[in-house]
Order: structure tokens, then C-alpha cells, then sequence
């Protein structure tokens, strides 16, 4: 048994033990706990329960029981929480890995099961690991554009979060209240001393150490040291110009796609997304909005001739980039509302559709407090000049504190209070 | 034939298991509904991959690291007896194994996180997606390697340089 991953004795770095796995546990709890509450708050950025086309995970039961409607103040609300999501998520890798390092030995432990509660504990550790490395690699291969995972994104990471949380509330109050006195112990300077996790666990302390070849301190450094090259090349993809630089390895890192007022980061350019320069010229495109009044038709250039106005608001993807401030100027979508028959002030929701033929969003719904927010425009210029095709040319949606696909570019169709 | 019972156990920590499964099973039928055994597959699979591939494989790469470092006939930790403490390395060998396993470390996470994107597997829908270049990724990864070990070798130098003039030669 000597040579087995059974054996305790297997097990001979001197770095495992109750206050390594502790302080690791101990960050991880706060990290994934924003984590959580992060992806909880982007589910309910999307108004999933406003109407089908703006929920993936129509099947959620009870799930969604927090829903609430998304408020547009602050207009950065989303690209806050969703790239601390994001952001997190990515400097974490590295504390995970080395928390699931710290435990290994756990895993090949023998008597499989000393209680019926302890197999169920197991069992429910599998849950917990699978279900963080699920998440994660999930999270991190959706930002990169990876589609290998066996299904659409929305769903498999939205209960994939529920499955893991499951099994990691129980792991939390299990294990917590030891990591806790572990980590006390430390800081009273009692650190040497190896406390048993429990009397008949057997302790993550390796009988037989090897000789040390870093201290703890020394570890705990990499780990930190991990993370924080990560945040470094991470954060700045959410800020425009220098900053987006320093997020060297990161999609929509580096240098902007290209120069000028419409220069800033495009999620699906109009070619990716079929849009053709002749269903987008001023003879072809036409504006259907569709109201109690009636239907409404309007070229560019009548859109052009009702009153303009300016807002500066960001662009923040669920993928966890984020542009800073663009200045939009376009028609307020409470006067769209006005044009066919409502009150501005009581404007209702609104099913907007866009020209392209696929993708997932090509229709969203957005909710009457985002149609009456005076800051939310149908735009057709950004930062002085006409959009772009790729930013949605000849006329785009832009609503402060909403997810960027609910922003819908080539805008074909409104069709205010009816979301069917 | 003696028949072998289990004992039950913590009640409380039962309870609390169930109450885990219940909610774990409500997501995960939900989860499974599409394609159950890809999603399967992928859940029970990232933990064996990390568990039996990963570590196995990392934690091999950093002992062998370590045994490289070591003067030759100095291998106690993996022959399964004791290396006598006077003939463990000297501890300033041992500590420059640091200057290789940090920036092999944080090098190796780096494309762990972004293999996707340095690999180039992503490398055109990425471009026709966002309008940006998708294939500078490996030469940014390459120049950061090269920075981290440049920089860990230069650190190495001005440290063994501080330590030779530092020292007074009488005391060691």
C-alpha cells in the first residue's frame, strides 16, 4: 500500500495541510459567492420573464424565482457586474486549481465510505468539483468563441451554476466553521501545529513529508501571483484605448478593430451577420413601427428629421468585455412609442427586430421602464458620426444598463405593447 | 458470511445532503434535458480530466524539475527512503528551482486559460466576428514567456550577485 495514492504516505508535499486548503477555501468561498450573485444578476439583466425571445432557459421553474425588472440606472450597471463576473472568474483559475490540488489525496481516500453520510458526502463532491470546472470551462471557452461544449451556452452554464451551488451551500456549511478555525489558529500564530480536520478524517498533513522546495509562503505567492497576471491582462478589456492594450491574451483585448468615431469593439460585425450594404441602403431600408395608431414607415432620412437627441453610454457584452462611454445621438424610443399612438410617459414594452436572419437575439424585448428612460435611443450616429455598418448602420438600439445583445443593431421592426 | 452495516451517520449532515441532491436533481434534469450524455460526459469528465490528467501531469512536470535541480544521487524523496539529512542539496540549489517553476507556472496557466486563442483553433471566427486580428495571440503568449523567464533569470543574476558581495567571508 505504500506506493498507492491510498496510502496517506503517497502524499509527500509538506505544503498540504487544514491552513493551506483553508485560507485557499476561504477565498474561494467570497470569489464564487460574487460569482453566483454576478450570474444571477446578468439572467436577470436580460428580462428573461418579460418575453420568450429574451430567455433561453424558458424551462427554469422556480430557478428564476428572484427575476426582477432591470433598472437603467446606473448606465453602467451591467458592464459592472458583468465584468467583475467575467474578470473574477478569470483571476480564480488559479486559486481553484491549487484549492483542488491542496484536497487531492481526499479522492483516492480508503474506507471509500466510513458512513452512509459520508458516502453521501462524497458523492456530492462530485457534484461540487465537476460542477466549479464546469462552470468554468464553460465560462472561459464562451468568451473565446469556443462552441465545443455539448449544447447552447445560456442553459448549460445557467443550471450547470444551479447543480454546483447545490453541492456548494452543503460544502460551505460542512466545512466552512473548520476552514474558519483553521485559519484563526494560523493567525495566532499556532500555524505548525497540524489540527485534525476531524477525529477520524485523516488529516491533508502528509505523514511523510518531503523535503520543502518552497515555503507556504513562497506558494501562496505563485497562487496569488497567478491570479493577479491574470486580472493584469484581463481588466483592461473593459475600458477603450490604452487600456484595452494591456489585455494582451484577451478576446477583445489589444488594440481597437479600428480608428475613428466608429472605432470601438464590435461583438458580430454586419458581415458575420449577413447584412448586406443593399437591404441597408436609403431607397431599400425602411423602419416598420407598429403601435395601437397603426404602422408607421420611416426612411433614415425621415427618422433624421424627428428630434435628436444624445446619450453617452457604454457597450457591455455578457462575455464580459465592455467599451467606455460612446456618445449616440438618435431618436428617443419613447417618441418611436408616441409616433404610434402611446402616451411617452406611459410607453409601453417593446419586441424589437432586426434585419439580420440568424443569430440568437435577433429579436428582444425590452421593458417599458428601459422605452421610457429619456437616455435610450434608436441611434443613428455615434460619436458625430453615421453608424457604421458593423455598429449597426442605419439604425441601432441603445438602452443604458442593458446586456449588449438586447441592443439590437440593423433594426428592422418595432412593434411597441404586443411582444408575441 | 458476515454481513457489513454501515453506520448512518450525522443526521444534521444527512439532512443537509438531501436537501442538496433535491436541489442539485431540480437544476440537473433541467441541465440534462437536451443532450444527457454529452452533458454528462463533460460534468463527470472535467473532474477525472483535472483529477487523473491535469494534476498528475503538472505535478510530474514540477518533480521532475525539482530531481533535475538536485545534485545527482540525491533522489530520497522518490526512491521511498530517506536522503540522510547531510546529503540534501544545498539550500541555495534548491531555491533557484524557483527562478524555472514560477515563470513555467504562470506561463503554463496563461495558455491553460487562453488555449483556445493562442492555439488558433478559434483563430477565424474570432476575426469575422469582432473585425479583429485572431492571430496575434501566440506571439503575445510567446513574448510574455519569454518576459517571465528573462525576467526570472535577470532576478536570479542580481540576487546571486547582491548575495556574493553581501557576504561577509567569514560567515556563511
Amino acid at each position: 500500500m505504500e506506493r498507492s495514492p491510498s496510502s496517506p504516505a503517497f502524499w509527500r508535499s509538506p505544503l498540504r495541510g487544514p491552513w493551506f486548503t483553508s485560507l485557499l477555501g476561504v477565498v474561494l468561498l467570497a470569489g464564487i459567492t460574487v460569482l453566483f450573485v454576478t450570474g444571477l444578476l446578468s439572467y436577470a439583466a436580460y428580462n428573461p420573464d418579460l418575453s420568450p425571445v429574451n430567455d433561453k432557459t424558458p424551462d427554469k421553474g422556480v430557478l428564476g424565482f428572484y427575476l426582477f425588472p432591470w433598472p437603467t440606472d446606473p448606465p453602467w450597471l451591467y458592464r459592472l457586474t458583468q465584468g467583475v463576473h467575467v474578470t473574477l472568474g478569470i483571476a480564480l483559475v488559479p486559486v481553484l486549481l491549487a484549492k483542488l490540488w491542496s484536497v487531492v489525496p481526499r479522492l483516492f481516500q480508503l474506507p471509500p465510505a466510513r458512513s452512509v453520510a459520508h458516502a453521501l458526502e462524497r458523492l456530492s463532491l462530485l457534484l461540487l468539483v465537476g460542477g466549479v470546472l464546469f462552470e468554468f470551462v464553460t465560462g472561459v471557452l464562451n468568451i473565446q468563441l469556443d462552441y465545443v461544449f455539448p449544447g447552447s451556452f445560456y442553459p448549460l452554464h445557467f443550471y450547470g451554476a444551479w447543480v454546483f451551488f447545490a453541492a456548494f451551500a452543503v460544502h460551505v456549511v460542512l466545512r466552512a466553521p473548520t476552514a474558519v478555525r483553521n485559519l484563526r489558529r494560523m493567525r495566532a500564530g499556532d500555524e505548525g501545529a497540524a489540527p485534525p480536520v476531524s477525529a477520524e478524517e485523516p488529516s491533508l498533513v502528509s505523514p511523510d513529508p518531503a523535503e520543502p522546495t518552497v515555503s507556504r509562503r513562497g506558494a501562496v505567492w505563485l497562487v496569488g501571483g497567478g491570479s493577479l497576471l491574470l486580472l493584469g491582462t484581463t481588466v483592461g478589456r473593459n475600458f477603450d484605448g490604452p487600456a484595452r492594450r494591456t489585455a494582451l491574451l484577451t478576446p477583445h483585448g489589444g488594440a481597437e478593430p479600428g480608428s475613428g468615431p466608429n472605432g470601438f469593439q464590435i461583438n458580430k460585425t454586419a458581415a458575420a451577420r449577413g447584412i448586406s450594404a443593399a437591404e441597408t441602403s436609403e431607397e431599400a431600408w425602411r423602419l416598420v413601427v407598429t403601435g395601437p395608431s397603426g404602422t408607421v414607415r420611416l426612411s433614415r432620412a425621415e427618422l433624421a428629421r424627428l428630434p435628436l437627441h444624445s446619450a453617452a453610454l457604454p457597450i457591455a457584452c455578457v462575455e464580459g468585455w465592455s467599451t467606455s462611454d460612446q456618445w449616440w445621438r438618435g431618436v428617443r424610443l419613447r417618441d418611436l412609442a408616441a409616433l404610434v399612438g402611446h402616451e411617452p410617459d406611459t410607453a409601453p414594452d417593446v419586441l424589437v427586430e432586426s434585419l439580420q436572419r440568424h443569430g440568437a437575439f435577433r429579436r428582444a424585448a425590452l421593458r417599458a421602464n428601459q422605452v421610457r428612460d429619456p437616455r435610450s435611443l434608436l441611434a443613428l450616429d455615434v460619436n458625430g458620426e453615421r453608424l457604421s455598418p458593423d455598429h449597426g448602420h442605419p439604425a441601432r438600439i441603445i438602452v443604458p444598463a442593458a446586456p449588449g445583445v438586447l441592443n439590437t443593431k440593423w433594426v428592422a421592426r418595432m412593434t411597441f405593447g404586443d411582444l408575441r | 458470511m458476515t454481513t457489513y452495516r454501515l453506520p448512518l451517520g450525522s443526521p444534521l449532515q444527512l439532512l443537509l445532503l438531501a436537501c442538496s441532491f433535491a436541489l442539485a436533481g431540480y437544476a440537473g434534469v433541467r441541465l440534462l434535458a437536451d443532450d444527457w450524455f454529452g452533458v454528462a460526459l463533460w460534468f463527470v469528465g472535467a473532474a477525472v480530466v483535472h483529477d487523473l490528467v491535469l494534476l498528475p501531469l503538472y505535478a510530474a512536470a514540477d518533480r521532475a524539475l525539482v530531481r533535475a535541480a538536485d545534485p545527482a544521487g540525491h533522489r530520497g524523496d522518490t526512491a521511498g527512503h530517506r536522503a540522510p539529512a547531510a546529503a540534501t542539496p544545498p539550500p541555495a540549489r534548491r531555491a533557484r528551482v524557483m527562478y524555472v517553476r514560477v515563470p513555467a507556472a504562470l506561463s503554463g496557466l496563461l495558455l491553460l486559460v487562453w488555449f483556445p486563442l493562442i492555439s488558433g483553433r478559434v483563430a477565424d471566427r474570432y476575426a469575422s466576428a469582432t473585425g479583429m486580428s485572431g492571430g496575434g495571440f501566440l506571439g503575445r503568449w510567446l513574448l510574455i514567456t519569454a518576459l517571465l523567464f528573462g525576467g526570472s533569470a535577470l532576478l536570479l543574476v542580481l540576487r546571486a550577485r547582491r548575495a556574493t558581495k553581501d557576504r561577509p567571508p567569514a560567515d556563511h
